[in-house]
């Protein structure tokens, strides 16, 4: 595929399940350049001009399409930052599947910060699968990614954000807007490990009659990492919002969860709950009467936590 | 079979140590249904998890077919063919009942059900539908009783030697009782060497028996024919 070597080929496809040439409009960027760019009928990738980054234009009523953009660095020592902008049409149903793979081998820190926005046009919804990871015995593999989305009218987003594995330090930061009837639903998955440090903060506003917000974030921390998460759900009219974090503490990690909500209308109705706690050993016990020793049983829960 | 030699088990209460069994010596043979019984906090299900390798003796020892296994963990023990179903199903985010069910059949020695044809018929067997239960999460969406049958079902996916049941019949009230009879009368036919014991106060589940062992205070009260055994009951009553 293209002319990547096997470590980036094994990286795409880990954070974009890529392989080959997909059907329907791609961009691929490797080590800061676009390595490959495809515009379909009706979704439209356009270069920015002055500054690192694509527009996708997509037309009214798209349906049934997916866009690949995802990102791999495996220069040692590259940072940068690219701004991508999504402009969905009306009554669209569209995927775009981005992610992030960084393989650092160097003695430099590696940084790639993510800057998504998407306008969101009325009546249309937008997935949006997101998966980052790091590999490679260098120093530091940094993600920053920031989402942040203008929904209108009517529209839908549903967010599913991986950071799998090797990622050092990422600050991640999600913003969402939501006018009448609007809908976001964002899934977070978040694995640290070694001496890695995550921080994610999630933002929504809910602005317009009817607009939902649901926040579920599961996170595992282990060794002797760091991870703390925030979310905050703004309701400024007849809305509803939940959110939800649960954690899974291991070893000498460190896990700080803080919700908050924030009522400015009489019908605004949020929710919120955050759990944090080590494996229940009856759990594990139940795994190990099934034949699967302590060290299996632990990855299955852990496994089926983030899935 | 099983051999459960001198068995003893205590827990420090405060300074105060607590015998929960005291000696209890007993044995299965292979193909024997035995059914323990006895009242609330007798140790009966004390003595199931020493079985099956979750609680450690405190003295005495536990032969399985000649091999003394009282220092193996649970995971050796389940290796070993020895499957347990728990009073108290457990809760787990994410794992569905497909991923349990799979890890059942296919972990350790024991080996079945690798498909999903196998592992559908496993949930038909407890009164399930699998189109309905294979992908939801086993947590608390599920009912007591459907935690239960899951629970029954990732032990018969084991298709062990040894078949502890610790009261199969608590909380499936809505399933029919007598399909779990159904359950364990398949299992005696299809594994006719499979060793099942059943900690229980059901009478339909004690008549089943080859034995009964009553439990009293940690100690063995009664090991007899499931006829006596009912008979001294009813007597004492």
């Amino acid at each position: 595929m293209m002319d990547l070597d096997k470590i980036e080929r094994d990286l795409m496809r880990e954070v974009s399940g890529v392989t080959g040439i997909p059907e329907g409009a791609y961009n691929f960027r490797v080590n800061g350049k676009s390595i490959g760019r495809h515009s379909s009928d009706k979704i439209d990738i356009i270069p920015k001009r002055g500054k690192s980054g694509i527009d996708i234009r997509i037309a009214n009523n798209t349906r049934g399409e997916i866009a690949h953009i995802p990102v791999i660095i495996s220069a040692s020592g590259l940072k940068e930052a690219v701004y991508n902008d999504f402009y969905i049409g009306d009554n669209c149903e569209v995927t775009i599947i981005a992610g992030c793979g960084i393989y650092n081998c160097g003695a430099d820190d590696s940084i790639h910060d993510g800057i998504h926005t998407f306008y969101v046009g009325k009546n249309s919804t937008v997935y949006y699968i997101e998966k980052h990871c790091g590999i490679g015995p260098g120093a530091g593999k940094i993600l920053n990614p920031t989402t942040k989305l203008f929904l209108s009218e009517g529209s839908r987003a549903e967010l599913l954000m991986e950071q799998i594995k090797g990622v050092d330090s990422a600050k991640r930061l999600t913003e969402a807007e939501l006018k009448k009837d609007a809908q976001v639903v964002i899934k977070e998955r978040l694995f640290t490990h070694g001496k890695q440090l995550a921080e994610s903060k999630i933002v929504a506003n809910l602005l317009g009659d009817n607009s939902s917000v649901d926040i579920v974030s599961r996170a595992v921390a282990r060794d002797y990492s760091v991870q703390d998460f925030s979310s905050h759900i703004i309701g400024k009219a007849k809305c509803w919002g939940h959110s939800e974090c649960d954690a899974i503490i291991m070893d000498n990690a460190r896990v700080n969860a803080e919700p908050a909500l924030d009522a400015q209308n009489i019908d605004a109705e949020l929710i919120h709950e955050a759990a944090i706690g080590k494996i229940a050993n009856d759990q594990l016990m139940k795994l190990m009467t099934l034949g699967l020793s302590r060290r299996q049983a632990e990855a299955q829960i852990i496994n089926g936590f983030l899935k | 079979m099983l051999r459960v030699e001198g068995a003893s088990f205590e827990v420090k209460k405060g300074r105060k140590k607590l015998v929960i069994l005291d000696d209890v010596s007993f044995s299965v043979k292979p193909g024997e249904l035995v059914v323990i019984t006895g009242p609330n906090g007798s140790g009966k299900s004390t003595l199931a998890k020493i079985i099956a390798g979750i609680e450690t003796l405190s003295n005495g020892k536990i032969i399985l077919n000649g091999q003394d296994i009282s220092t193996k963990d649970c995971t050796e023990r389940a290796r070993m063919g020895i499957a347990y179903s728990l009073q108290a199903p457990v809760h787990f985010k994410g794992l569905t009942v497909r991923d349990l069910l799979q890890i059942a059949s296919t972990s350790g020695e024991t080996f079945c059900g690798e498909n999903l044809a196998e592992v559908s018929g496993l949930l038909e067997k407890v009164g399930l539908d699998s189109g309905q239960y294979l992908d939801r999460e086993i947590n608390n969406s599920l009912s007591g009783g459907e935690l239960k049958r899951i629970e029954i079902a990732s032990v018969i996916a084991r298709n062990a030697k040894l078949v502890i049941f610790d009261e199969p019949e608590a909380g499936i009230d809505i399933w029919s009782f007598n399909n779990l009879i159904k359950v364990f009368n398949e299992m005696r036919k299809n594994s006719p060497e499979c060793a099942i014991v059943i900690i229980s106060h059901q009478e339909r589940i004690m008549k089943m028996a080859n034995r009964i062992l009553l439990l009293k205070d940690g100690k063995i009260a009664f090991d007899g024919p499931s006829g006596d055994a009912m008979k001294m009951m009813r007597d004492t009553q």
